[in-house]
C-alpha cells in the first residue's frame, strides 16, 4: 500500500505543473499571464487588438525579463471569481489583474503578492443628475457591486458603519456593471477609484457621471504568484522593482542606451554592466536593460496608460515616487 | 484447453469477475483523484476544512425574501438563502411550466389551424434557442423598462420600473388567523365531501354537485367570516422615497427574467410531452366514450387525460429535474441562487472551492432525488391497476 501511495504521489507530482515555474515558462517558450476581461488603462485590447495597460505592461515586463521579447506573453482573461482558481491550478504563471493584496489571499489562499504596481482605493460613482455629493447620502440606494471582490466586503462594512441601508445588485464583470449603471438598474457603481475612472471614460458622456470624494478603503493592487515558488516570485518581484528603480534613477526607454556608460554605480548594476544580478535570478544579465528598453520605466508605463493625458486622467497621487510625495518605493538594487 | 479456461466459461463466474473488475477500477480511479487533490492542496498550502461555514460572510445579499440576511451572518446562512432562492424559482417555474405546457399541448392538437400553428412556432422557437440566451434576452428587456423615478403606475397601486414590480403588501391583523383556519377546514371538508360523493355514486349512481359546493365552502364561508370579523386585513403601499420605493412587496427583474425564461423554455418541452400523451390514447377510446353519450369535457377529463397521464408523467419528471438544474444559470443575471451566492461569492471570498462545490452538488442531488421520489409515488398512483 505504501508503495502504491508513493507511485500515486509521483504521478500526481508529474501532473502538478510547478516543479519550478521559471523552468516551465522557459520550456514552454512564453509566459501565461492572467489579466482582467477588459479594464481600459489596466488591461484591455487596444485598437489594433494588442493588450495594453499598466497590468499588461507588468506581464510584458516579466516576459522580457525571461525571454528578452515583449511579445512572448499569452494573455488569459479571468473574472473576479475565476482568477484565483486559474492561478492556483497552474493555468497561468502569474496574475496581474487589479488584485488587492490582503492577508487572507496572501496566507489562506496560498498565493504570494510580490509587490504593488498601483495604490488604489474604493470609490463611488453616481449620475450627476442625482445631485449626491457624499457617499453618506446614499441611504436606500441600489449599488452595483462586483461579486467576489474586496470591494464587496468594504461596501458592506461602510454602510454598516454609517448605519445606512443599501440594496446590492451583484454583477460579474465591469462591463455588466457599466450596462446596469447606464440603464439605471442601479444608482451607484462602486469599485476601485481607478476602475471608476476607466468606466467613466468609456461612457458616451463622461460629464453625466461624478465620482464621489470618499475613498473608503486601501486597495494596494499588485501582481501575485503561487506561494512556495520563491525563485519565480523573485523574478516577478524584481521585474516590477526594476521599473520603479529605473524611474528613480531617471532611466527611460529613450536614454537607456546612453545610460550604459553612466558613472552612477546603481545604474550600472541595474543595467547589468556591473555585477551578476541576472545570473542570481537565473536570467540573462541584461534583463533589466531589456525591460526598460522595451517597456519603459514605471512612469512611462503609468503616463501612457492611466496618467493625466489618457482618458482615465488619474494623477500620480499616491503612486508618485516616495521622493515626490507618493509612496512608491523599491528596495535598493545591490 | 477447456480445463484451463474452465472458470472463464462459467457465465456466473465471468459476470462476477467483470463486475469486480469494474468496481475495482472505479475505486482505484476515485482513490487517485482524491489522493492527487489532497496532495496538491497540501503542496499549495491551500487550507481545507469546514470551519469557514461558521465565519461571517461579510457581504450582503439583497434578494432574500424568506430569511433576513445581514453581512454579519455566516456563510452557512448564505447557503440557506441560496437554497431557498433556488427552490423559489424552481417551484414557481415548475408550476407555471406545467400549466402553460398542458394548455399549449392541448391547443396544439386543436383543429383551429391558426392556433395550432402559433403553438408550433412557439415550441420550435423556445426549444431551439439556448436557455442562457433566453434568460439574458428577458433580462435585457426588463432593464429597459422605465427608470425608478419614471415608474409606470398600474391601477394606482402597482409600480413597474427596471427595479422590479412593486405591489402593496398585505398586513394581517389580529383575527385574520380565524379566516385562515376557516379556509383550511373548508379544504378538508370539501375533500371529504368529494370522497363521500364518489362512494355514493359508485353505490347508487346518484351524483352530487361537488364542485359548486366546494367553491361555496372554500370561498364564501371564509369571506363571510372575514366581514363579520371587521376585515382584519390592510395593505402597505410602496412609496418612492429617495433612491427607491420603500415598503410594499417587490418582485425583482432578476427573478422575473429567470422565472419567465425557465417556465417558457420548459413549457415548450412539456407541451410536446402532453401532446404525445394525448395522441397515445387510441382513437377508439374517444369514439367509444362519445358513443355512450359522455359530454366532450367529460371525455377529456375521465377517459383521455387519465390514460394520457401514464405516458406523460415519467418524462414530465425529467423536465422538472431539468428546470431545477437549469435554475443554476441565475448567475448570468445576478439572481442570488445557490450557485451564485454560496457556490460563487462564498467560494470566492473564502477560497474553499472544493468544499463549496461539494456542498452545492450534494444539494442539487438531494433536490433532484426528492423530486424524483415524489413524482415516482405519483406515477405509481396513476398507473393502470390490474385487478
Amino acid at each position: 500500500m505504501k508503495k502504491l501511495l508513493s507511485i500515486f504521489a509521483v504521478v500526481a507530482f508529474a501532473f502538478s505543473a510547478h516543479a519550478g515555474t521559471l523552468d516551465d515558462v522557459k520550456n514552454r517558450g512564453f509566459l501565461k499571464c492572467g489579466v482582467t476581461t477588459g479594464l481600459a488603462g489596466f488591461a484591455a485590447p487596444d485598437d489594433s487588438g494588442e493588450w495594453a495597460g499598466l497590468d499588461a505592461d507588468m506581464c510584458r515586463a516579466v516576459a522580457v525579463a525571461v525571454f528578452g521579447d515583449r511579445s512572448k506573453v499569452e494573455f488569459i482573461t479571468t473574472t473576479g471569481k475565476s482568477r484565483f482558481p486559474t492561478l492556483a491550478s497552474g493555468e497561468v504563471d502569474m496574475l496581474a489583474r487589479n488584485t488587492t493584496w490582503t492577508i487572507s489571499r496572501d496566507v489562506n489562499l496560498g498565493f504570494e503578492f510580490v509587490g504593488v504596481n498601483f495604490y488604489d482605493g474604493q470609490g463611488f460613482m453616481v449620475p450627476s443628475a442625482l445631485g449626491v455629493s457624499s457617499a453618506t447620502e446614499l441611504d436606500g440606494a441600489t449599488v452595483c457591486i462586483q461579486t467576489g471582490t474586496t470591494t464587496e466586503l468594504n461596501l458592506a462594512d461602510f454602510f454598516r458603519l454609517n448605519g445606512i441601508s443599501y440594496e446590492a445588485l451583484p454583477i460579474e464583470t465591469n462591463d455588466e456593471g457599466k450596462e446596469n449603471l447606464f440603464a439605471g438598474r442601479c444608482d451607484v457603481y462602486t469599485t476601485d477609484a481607478s476602475g471608476l475612472s476607466s468606466t467613466r471614460a468609456a461612457a458616451s458622456n463622461p460629464d453625466k457621471w461624478v465620482v464621489l470624494p470618499e475613498i473608503i478603503s486601501k486597495e494596494p493592487l499588485g501582481p501575485l504568484v503561487r506561494h512556495g515558488d520563491h525563485q519565480w516570485g523573485d523574478v516577478v518581484r524584481w521585474s516590477l522593482n526594476a521599473m520603479i528603480i529605473a524611474e528613480e534613477l531617471g532611466i527611460t526607454s529613450e536614454n537607456v542606451d546612453a545610460q550604459m556608460s553612466s558613472n552612477v554605480p546603481e545604474v550600472l548594476r541595474l543595467l547589468g554592466v556591473e555585477g551578476n544580478y541576472g545570473e542570481m535570478l537565473e536570467l540573462s544579465n541584461d534583463w533589466a536593460y531589456q525591460i526598460i528598453k522595451q517597456i519603459g520605466n514605471y512612469s512611462e508605463s503609468y503616463e501612457a496608460n492611466v496618467g493625466p493625458d489618457t482618458p482615465l486622467e488619474i494623477a500620480r497621487g499616491l503612486n508618485a515616487l516616495w521622493t515626490q510625495g507618493g509612496i512608491l518605493y523599491a528596495p535598493p538594487f545591490r | 484447453m477447456r480445463s484451463n479456461l474452465g472458470f472463464f466459461s462459467d457465465e456466473k463466474f465471468r459476470s462476477i469477475f467483470f463486475q469486480t473488475l469494474v468496481v475495482g477500477l472505479f475505486a482505484l480511479g476515485l482513490f487517485f483523484v482524491i489522493s492527487t487533490t489532497s496532495y496538491n492542496l497540501e503542496k499549495r498550502n491551500i487550507a481545507t476544512g469546514w470551519s469557514f461555514l461558521q465565519n461571517p460572510a461579510g457581504f450582503d445579499i439583497s434578494f432574500s425574501p424568506f430569511l433576513e440576511f445581514k453581512s454579519t451572518d455566516t456563510h452557512l446562512k448564505v447557503y440557506f438563502v441560496g437554497v431557498l432562492n433556488t427552490l423559489l424559482v424552481s417551484i414557481t417555474g415548475c408550476i407555471a411550466a406545467t400549466i402553460l405546457g398542458f394548455i399549449l399541448g392541448i391547443v396544439r392538437l386543436s383543429s383551429n389551424w391558426l392556433l395550432s400553428r402559433l403553438v408550433y412556432i412557439y415550441v420550435e422557437f423556445s426549444r431551439n434557442v439556448p436557455l442562457l440566451l433566453q434568460i439574458i434576452l428577458w433580462y435585457s428587456i426588463l432593464i429597459q423598462l422605465p427608470r425608478v423615478k419614471q415608474s409606470l403606475q398600474v391601477l394606482d397601486v402597482f409600480y413597474i420600473s427596471n427595479r422590479g414590480l412593486y405591489s402593496p403588501r398585505p398586513i394581517f391583523e389580529s383575527g385574520f388567523s380565524y379566516v385562515l383556519i376557516a379556509i383550511v377546514l373548508a379544504l378538508i371538508s370539501s375533500f371529504l365531501i368529494n370522497r363521500w360523493a364518489k362512494k355514493r355514486q359508485d353505490k347508487t349512481g346518484q351524483q352530487f354537485p361537488v364542485f359548486s359546493s366546494s367553491i361555496g365552502l372554500i370561498f364564501i364561508v371564509p369571506l363571510i367570516l372575514f366581514f363579520i370579523l371587521g376585515s382584519p386585513l390592510s395593505f402597505e403601499h410602496p412609496e418612492l422615497k429617495g433612491f427607491n420605493f420603500k415598503g410594499g412587496l417587490v418582485i425583482r427583474p432578476e427573478f422575473i427574467a429567470m422565472f419567465l425564461a425557465l417556465s417558457i423554455y420548459t413549457a415548450a418541452f412539456i407541451s410536446e410531452i402532453v401532446r404525445a400523451g394525448i395522441m397515445s390514447v387510441s382513437k377508439g377510446q374517444r369514439e367509444a366514450s362519445a358513443a355512450i353519450g359522455l359530454k366532450q369535457t367529460w371525455i377529456m377529463r375521465l377517459i383521455i387525460i387519465p390514460q394520457a397521464l401514464r405516458v406523460i408523467v415519467p418524462p414530465l419528471t425529467s423536465q422538472y429535474l431539468n428546470l431545477t438544474k437549469n435554475s443554476s444559470l441565475g448567475i448570468a443575471v445576478g439572481y442570488a441562487d445557490l450557485v451564485h451566492g454560496f457556490g460563487g461569492i462564498s467560494l470566492n471570498q473564502t477560497g474553499q472551492a472544493i468544499e463549496c462545490m461539494a456542498i452545492v452538488m450534494a444539494t442539487y442531488l438531494s433536490i433532484s432525488l426528492t423530486i424524483s421520489f415524489f413524482m415516482n409515488i405519483y406515477n405509481r398512483s396513476i398507473q393502470f391497476k390490474e385487478k
